[in-house]
């Protein structure tokens, strides 16, 4: 059937002014934060192979940046994309522009960026609560909260406003990760300052409940934040790069509600063998391992979609970073089940094992799949008829593979070596090493580690320039991937 | 069929919203509020006390610098364990820590039972120049610790915070905070009062600096209660078993 008659037959779709605007700047943002992040977590990789790099001055020692690393990355490289791809998605599923005009929208951006660089400051000047992945003070967690309601009351409105009967499976993803986090968020920061005129706060929890109500926090930041967000990232691009529909929609209906219920129990293997009680570390363990189940099957969801278009993955660099993001997604979702079985995690926890297992998932999973929708997003947003360059993207492609390879394998191998030297004893019955001996032998390690780090600090560097060029509208001439080279030279 | 009824949710946002909010909620309900209810979730033990105000002081700096980042406090009952940072750490010993600090990574050693390994002049010389000491060291320097003075003026509002937090500081702590930060940090003192409100905390100049109070003072104060409140000798892990 030709287009011309296709138009005739179909009702007249009911014009939609979206507002991109916001989409726009988060997408700028998501990769701004990017190379920061990228670039805190490289330095600080850095800092553990070479300690003379902290220079002994209290705003850029290892313990500073760390939080700033972490937060940057999962924060606000994640949060920006998860913010602007969620906005994108629901107004193109809903046939609706964005709840609350053009000015709502711009408070929840501008405000997420003033929560970013008040906790960013903070770290580096010493303003923490000490608690891993929570780290902002008690002022910095209740501007979240303010502008974390207005971005529910945005997706929630938005939804409400559909010209589709259907709320689409991606935003059932985006919805969850949004009160999920507002409950955790709530749950876990509850603290009472000591003046309000200063910064310094303390837990309302103390010991053995405040160290589980931090890690059912901790984990369900992956589980939600950099899981469910994503997911729906997954289920709007990959079918749409693909021009394939989902695969199941059982599935993605089991999937959903089976991980959005599995995983807040999960939390307590962050604590096996701790002064936290046996109930509590096995129950979490047991939804730890079936956890797994789910995990597989949105990954089995999304590589299916591929169905009848394999071949695009050999033309098509930008599906390339979404497909390969759910390879690393299924890989650390079976990497995780198995480390968090007590006799396993008696070996790997406070080793760099569990570091390399976050960085399968952080680089692999949610920075791939975040670059494969920047890369989609980038021409649609600017109107641009394709992306500057694909043989840049390629190129990105690969040195972050490269650079993830190296991380995760040099982080196996010295985290599992650390674990066996500590409990490791001598013909007579001694401990056979000390810990410093231990902490030296780490040192080839963690400099392969940091040389994966700039290798993936440097694709994203790629991406920056193509980024640039596209927006600026500049089309690089270039043979399709796919061609021989030879040819492109004739 | 339940999936075949899945359109009605889809079709519903409050409907899908609230069902979202009870899925997620039941995990966090069973597992956390029994930890505050069930009341052999804390040893029964001897000897664990509130922090000095001095202590505290430190304990802040220790999280203000992002010590948990490398350094754990939470000895795993294992033999090497064990043998290697002494008896395995109890709940009851972090019930006064707001927030807690068991970290979750070991780039350095665990420190839940460091106090009274190393003596002041070490901890010292270590935190300003950590290969001074230990040659293959990848830590941090901290030498601006012994530069910077203490700010200790609202030590009490401190303690007063942490009463109404759940730490069973009395009036007369609460009263004599200040002084008795100050009176720690000193060398060649009357500490009877002071031993009397806190039992075994560690006295006299920390950082081998009597001119000022500083930073350094604090931290190693703290460092050096850590895992020495409970006496172990006569500690008895059948009574506790859970």
């Amino acid at each position: 059937m030709s287009q011309g008659s296709m138009a005739q037959t179909a009702p007249t779709p009911v014009a939609v002014s979206y507002n991109m605007d916001v989409v726009r700047w988060g997408a700028l943002a998501t990769i701004f934060w990017g190379v920061v992040g990228f670039l805190a977590g490289d330095l600080i990789a850095w800092q553990l192979a070479f300690p003379a790099l902290n220079f002994d001055i209290e705003y850029l020692n290892f313990g500073r940046l760390r939080p700033l690393h972490t937060s940057a990355v999962i924060f606000a490289f994640g949060g920006n994309a998860l913010i602007a791809t969620s906005f994108y998605v629901v107004q193109r599923t809903c046939r609706a522009s964005l709840y609350g005009g053009k000015a709502l929208p711009a408070f929840v951006f501008w405000g997420y960026q003033l929560f970013i660089v008040m906790a960013a400051l903070g770290y580096v000047l010493g303003i923490t609560q000490g608690r891993e992945y929570a780290e902002p003070e008690w002022f910095v967690d209740i501007w979240l909260t303010v502008v974390w309601v207005a971005y529910l009351a945005i997706f929630v409105g938005t939804l409400l406003k559909r010209q589709e009967p259907h709320i689409y499976v991606a935003n059932w993803f985006y919805l969850a990760f949004i009160v999920t986090i507002a409950m955790l968020h709530l749950g876990n920061n509850l603290a009472i300052p000591v003046s309000f005129m200063g910064a310094k706060s303390y837990s309302m929890f103390s010991g053995v409940q405040d160290a589980l109500t931090q890690w059912w926090y901790g984990h369900n930041a992956v589980g939600f934040f950099l899981t469910a967000g994503f997911l729906g990232m997954m289920y709007y691009f990959i079918p749409k790069r693909a021009e394939r529909p989902v695969y199941s929609y059982r599935l993605s209906i089991i999937h959903f509600w089976a991980l959005i219920f599995l995983y807040i129990w999960a939390g307590p293997h962050h604590l096996h063998y701790t002064a936290l009680p046996d109930w509590a570390q096995t129950l979490g363990m047991t939804f730890s391992i079936m956890l797994w189940m789910p995990s597989w099957g949105g990954m089995i969801n999304g590589l299916m979609t591929l169905s009848g278009a394999w071949d695009k993955l050999r033309t098509d660099p930008v599906l390339r970073f979404m497909v390969a993001a759910v390879g690393f997604y299924g890989m650390s979702t079976f990497e995780g089940p198995v480390m968090s079985i007590k006799a396993v995690n008696g070996l790997s926890h406070y080793t760099d094992w569990t570091i390399g297992h976050v960085h399968s998932g952080a680089l692999g999973w949610v920075a791939f799949v975040t670059f494969g929708a920047i890369y989609f997003l980038i021409p649609v947003l600017w109107h641009r008829e394709r992306l500057y360059s694909m043989r840049l993207v390629s190129h990105h492609f690969w040195l972050a593979t490269i650079g993830i390879v190296l991380y995760i394998t040099s982080m196996w191998v010295s985290g599992i070596m650390q674990g066996l030297m500590w409990r490791a004893y001598d013909d007579l019955g001694f401990l056979q090493y000390s810990f410093i001996e231990t902490v030296e032998a780490m040192h080839p390690y963690y400099i392969i580690r940091a040389t994966g780090g700039l290798l993936f600090l440097l694709g994203s560097l790629i991406m920056v320039w193509n980024v640039y060029k596209t927006i600026k509208g500049d089309l690089r001439r270039e043979a399709p991937i796919g061609t021989p080279a030879t040819v492109a030279a004739e | 069929m339940l999936l075949k009824k899945h359109h009605i949710v889809e079709k519903n946002v409050f409907l899908l919203v609230l069902g979202i909010f009870l899925t997620i909620i039941i995990g966090g309900i069973v597992e956390i509020v029994p930890l505050f209810t069930m009341e052999q979730t804390i040893e029964k033990v001897e000897g664990v006390r509130p922090y000095s105000p001095l202590e505290q002081a430190g304990r802040n700096i220790y999280l203000r610098e992002g010590c948990y980042n490398c350094h754990s406090q939470q000895i795993r009952p294992f033999r090497d364990e064990v043998e290697r940072y002494g008896h395995y750490s109890l709940a009851a010993e972090s019930m006064y820590d707001h927030p807690f600090q068991w970290g979750s990574k070991r780039t350095g050693p665990d420190l839940a039972r460091v106090g009274g390994k190393y003596s002041n002049d070490w901890h010292v010389a270590h935190l300003v120049d950590p290969r001074a000491v230990v040659p293959e060291s990848i830590m941090p320097g901290y030498p601006f610790l012994a530069e910077h003075e203490l700010k200790f003026d609202d030590a009490q509002a401190h303690l007063e915070t942490l009463k109404m937090v759940g730490v069973p500081y009395t009036d007369e702590q609460l009263e004599n905070a200040k002084a008795d930060l100050y009176l720690q940090a000193m060398a060649d003192e009357d500490y009877d009062d002071f031993l009397a409100r806190y039992p075994n905390a560690a006295t006299g100049d920390f950082d081998g600096n009597p001119e000022k109070l500083t930073e350094m003072d604090a931290l190693i104060a703290y460092l050096q209660v850590l895992g020495r409140m409970v006496d172990f000798t006569s500690y008895n892990p059948q009574l506790n078993l859970r």
